[in-house]
């Protein structure tokens, strides 16, 4: 089977700070791939290196296109990377106001991938809007409001919605939870969880919220200072920590 | 007259904003920047305009100045006299006369035919501006065709209003490349745009911009498929000529609600006058 992201010695330094170090991995269709560590740790950095917002020092990034199979990101022509990037990606922001428009509608959020990539009859864009705002459990009869007046829960939902619309086969999140109160972290958590098996999407996770990786994610890589200090299934991370800092981590979380 | 250089600007700034124009007639739709010069007249008046026209004109021209269709308003009067003292060019009102028509927010209604050019006075040439405001973002977008945005307007016009409510600088595409703002001309005006024989011109002044289109040039307006285009105007006959095929302003003659509409092509509705057509409210 092939991977559909070969991660293969990325390393990207900030003068003579490192941002992260020599970081691979395979991930495989319809995993789900966690990302934790301390703030400052390298997990942004790496997670922007892989989605194309960065380019890193070293390293290579294949994905696994549907038209020509493995092809090396870094290396790609920008129009082809953007293109990547409205069609078998999506990237899920920490801030929902970072990921959408918020002078623009949420179904004309929404619609913008789908107009991005040649959709051009309204009725059919209106039509997948209001689909994809059940399937995130915003009522259809906001389909014409703005994101200001939504609920920083709704936002991050809505975020989701206008990434998933073209059904990419990748995505990557920064902190999908983060800034959000607990009983509506646990909804949102809930309702990705069902989006990733449903849809068979890949998923790259960076947070530092052990409870997220916890559900969501079948492999887990802990960092710290730019390196992967430890990977693995996530149960087995968490549930017996080999790593000095896992441990650490994982002793951390407080227990209510 | 010897006080000025022939049509204002010196030789060298006309050499340089012809450059843009030859630019921007070889790439149709695509913005080309030029070191716009300060004018001897207020940004938003036409200074791009002007200077497009600077460039153009050669002593044998007639020269022919619109303001939202009319030959007789302050700011085509005022470019008129502008060029008729720095240039010394001959100045006319009707349009199949002139061989450069500088114009704001209207094409006349009488077909432009080859060897006339039509310089627009533009206030934004980015289309774009208003959905993106980082000018280094919507070049990207220009240069690698990212016009998905340009639909979320149009989107939004039907998501608040029922239908798409842009009225003015609609949006168009030219030669399936580059999506253009056509300057603030009402959407009446934009199946013109496209196939015809004179020479488009558009300056932006203080955006510092110029762009073109060659003659016969294929120009689409954007639409959606069940949403399709279409170019409104006041469903009147114009009350001075009776012309149903013309755009029409519409003027309010009392304050007991009495309106009436004319043409807004004020040469247009003349000529037709004096070919003895009436509308309902000629004297």
């Amino acid at each position: 089977m092939t991977p559909l992201l070969s991660v293969q010695g990325i390393s990207k330094r900030y003068g003579i700070h490192i941002g992260c170090a020599d970081v691979s991995f395979d991930l495989y269709p319809g995993e789900v791939m966690g990302i934790v560590g301390e703030s400052g740790s390298g997990k942004s950095t790496l997670l922007n290196c892989l989605a194309g917002h960065l380019a890193p020092d070293e390293g290579q990034v294949i994905f696994d296109t549907r038209a020509d199979g493995p092809r090396d990101t870094l290396t790609m022509s920008e129009p082809e990377r953007r293109m990547l990037g409205r069609t078998d990606w999506a990237f899920v922001h920490q801030h929902a106001r970072d990921g959408l428009r918020m002078g623009v509608s949420a179904g004309g959020n929404v619609g913008e991938r789908l107009m991005a990539v040649g959709e051009r009859h309204y009725g059919n864009i209106r039509n997948k809007a209001t689909d994809w705002l059940g399937r995130v459990e915003i009522d259809a009869a906001r389909v014409d409001d703005r994101p200001t007046t939504f609920s920083g829960g709704m936002q991050q939902r809505l975020q989701i919605a206008r990434n998933l619309v073209t059904g990419p086969r990748l995505v990557f999140m920064d902190e999908p939870t983060g800034g959000l109160d607990v009983s509506v972290q646990a909804r949102l958590l809930d309702l990705l969880r069902g989006l990733v098996r449903d849809m068979g999407l890949s998923a790259i996770i960076v947070t530092h919220d052990l409870a997220v990786v916890r559900l969501l994610a079948d492999r887990l890589m802990v960092m710290k200072s730019g390196h992967v200090v430890e990977a693995g299934l996530t149960d087995q991370v968490l549930d017996d920590p080999q790593h000095a800092y896992s441990q650490l981590l994982v002793s951390s979380v407080l227990q209510v | 007259m010897t006080d000025y250089n022939f049509a204002y600007l010196d030789e060298q700034t006309k050499r340089m904003i012809r450059r843009a124009i030859l630019k921007g007639l070889a790439i149709p739709g695509y913005q080309v920047p030029f070191a716009s010069r300060e004018m001897p007249m207020p940004y938003g008046w036409g200074t791009g305009g002007v200077q497009v026209s600077a460039a153009v004109l050669t002593p044998e021209d007639t020269f022919k100045v619109i303001d939202q269709g009319a030959d007789d308003t302050t700011n085509a009067v005022s470019i008129r006299t502008f060029f008729e003292r720095t240039a010394g060019v001959e100045t006319t009102t009707t349009t199949c006369d002139a061989s450069v028509i500088q114009t704001r927010h209207r094409i006349p209604e009488e077909p432009l035919s080859e060897g006339q050019i039509l310089v627009y006075q533009v206030p934004i040439p980015e289309p774009l501006r208003f959905l993106e405001p980082r000018e280094s973002e919507t070049r990207k977008m220009h240069s690698l065709e990212e016009y998905g945005l340009m639909h979320v307007k149009l989107y939004e016009d039907i998501s608040r209003h029922g239908h798409i409510a842009t009225s003015y600088a609609y949006p168009v595409k030219v030669e399936g490349r580059y999506v253009m703002d056509p300057s603030p001309i009402p959407k009446f005006d934009n199946p013109k745009l496209g196939d015809m024989a004179a020479i488009q011109l558009f300056g932006a002044g203080r955006e510092q911009r110029i762009y073109a289109l060659p003659p016969y040039t294929q120009v689409v307006s954007l639409d959606f498929e069940d949403h399709p285009f279409e170019a409104s105007k006041a469903d009147h006959p114009c009350g001075m000529c009776g012309a149903i095929d013309s755009y029409l302003d519409e003027l309010i003659i009392d304050d007991t609600g009495g309106r009436m509409f004319v043409c807004s092509d004020t040469d247009f509705c003349e000529a037709r006058q004096l070919a003895g057509h009436k509308g309902k409210d000629a004297a």
